[in-house]
């Protein structure tokens, strides 16, 4: 039996010769199993999704961290994945599908245009899905390498790993303001989304 | 029922004609002229304004008030079959005195003709044409976005609503020369505008396709369905 042969330095507690148990936090079993069985919600919208699809594949092989499972409805997930740009027309049913999904919830935002709108500074474009969802971990990138979208999965798993059960307020509901749908203020969108680099002088296109 | 269905073998017209090559040496302007400009020119002496040929195209430009009658000719007579409508698009120059150009592209499979037909609206007055939808049935969603970006009105589509941008989207035509580029409201206001458009708010049962089976659902989904209930929620 193997486990006549553990030494004694080892750093599993308990009388030997006997079965075997683990003593550990509550927090850190929970966190554990939460952050290596993450289900994502993928929510691809243009060539970033392109991205995720090799990430899933062999090659790179999101299985290994536990989210091979990809879950296409928002019940069963537990991590949405926005890989691409999000147009205003798609903003009520990006926030539906965030309201939609149960708690324990986080949220990837995956490449520049999903983070800040990228280079679509136009009528049509959302400037930045943080200002309809709230977001864990921004991966930048146009569109990011598969391995740098692995690199924020590991981010939010070590995010997912710090979390505290005695905090009562990690899994609280966003609420956005009843009237507006906004949940940060107005100048805050506004100062977010502010022309940048080349786009202030495009402003307008002719005349 | 209809007739079964016949395919339109390209160049059936005319079986004798050259098989078709990759054109060389295309000239920017000149050539040789699509026999269809010059039919038009002949029979439509009021309605037909110019003709020209751009790198190897023809661009026939018309009144607007033509629109449905040669559109509906070119479709028609056995001597052009323009069977497939392309595309229908606008054009809107820098210049805010030059008139805005309504395109259509025909193409006839049968004689293997491209064609392109234009019209022009001065945007001092309303922007309104026929529609081409009691002709060819896929001028449908062209003509819809076409008013959608440039705010020309098609008279006679049975259906002529904003097809990419929501309906209730206030800020005018994106495509026009005048539009910001970043739209005109504030991005908050564009975001609290878009937070508050109710994606299914449009439709009714009857206008869905579901709707069309509905017979064939279960008795008390017909029930749920028939008083109102919104699947999904």
């Amino acid at each position: 039996m193997g486990l006549s042969h553990v030494s004694p330095t080892s750093t599993t507690f308990g009388p030997p010769q006997q079965e075997s148990w683990v003593a550990t936090r509550l927090d850190f079993l929970v966190n554990w199993s939460r952050s290596k069985s993450l289900w994502p919600m993928p929510f691809g919208t243009a060539c970033c999704a392109i991205e995720f699809m090799a990430t899933a594949a062999t090659r790179f092989d999101l299985a290994r961290f536990g989210m091979e499972r990809m879950s296409f409805s928002p019940r069963q997930a537990d991590v949405l994945i926005c890989a691409g740009r999000v147009p205003f027309k798609l903003a009520p049913v990006l926030r539906r599908i965030w309201q939609q999904m149960p708690q324990p919830k986080w949220a990837i935002s995956m490449g520049a245009c999903a983070s800040s709108g990228g280079m679509f500074d136009n009528y049509a474009v959302v400037q930045g899905i943080d200002t309809i969802i709230p977001v864990d971990v921004y991966v930048p990138g146009c569109p990011p390498r598969p391995e740098g979208l692995l690199y924020g999965i590991m981010m939010l798993q070590e995010k997912v790993m710090r979390e505290k059960m005695s905090d009562t307020t990690i899994r609280n509901e966003m609420e956005p303001d009843p009237e507006s749908g906004l949940y940060i203020p107005a100048s805050r969108i506004d100062e977010l989304s502010e022309p940048f680099g080349n786009s202030i002088h495009q402003t307008r296109s002719a005349l | 029922m209809s007739a079964p269905f016949t395919p339109v073998l390209p160049g059936s017209a005319n079986p004798g004609a050259p098989a078709p090559s990759t054109p060389r040496n295309v000239p920017q302007k000149g050539g040789e002229a699509n026999p269809s400009a010059a039919a038009i020119a002949a029979k439509f002496g009021a309605l037909f304004v110019r003709s020209e040929v751009i790198w190897g195209e023809t661009n026939v430009y018309i009144q607007p008030k033509g629109v449905s009658e040669i559109v509906r000719w070119l479709h028609d007579d056995p001597t052009q079959q323009y069977d497939y409508l392309s595309d229908v698009t606008a054009v809107e120059f820098r210049d805010p005195e030059q008139a805005i150009e309504v395109v259509w592209h025909l193409r006839s499979l049968p004689f293997r003709r491209f064609l392109r037909l234009k019209t022009e609206l001065d945007k001092r007055a309303p922007l309104a044409v026929d529609s081409v939808w009691p002709i060819y049935k896929g001028a449908n969603w062209l003509e819809r976005e076409c008013y959608d970006m440039f705010g020309i009105t098609f008279t006679g589509h049975p259906d002529l609503r904003r097809i990419l941008m929501w309906e209730s989207y206030r800020e005018g035509f994106p495509l026009r020369k005048d539009f910001p580029l970043r739209g005109r409201f504030s991005r908050a206001e564009q975001l609290r505008q878009a937070l508050s458009i109710t994606t299914e708010g449009r439709y009714s049962m009857e206008e869905l396709s579901v709707a069309q089976a509905f017979e064939d659902l279960p008795e008390d989904m017909r029930r749920r369905l028939a008083g109102g209930e919104r699947t999904g929620e």
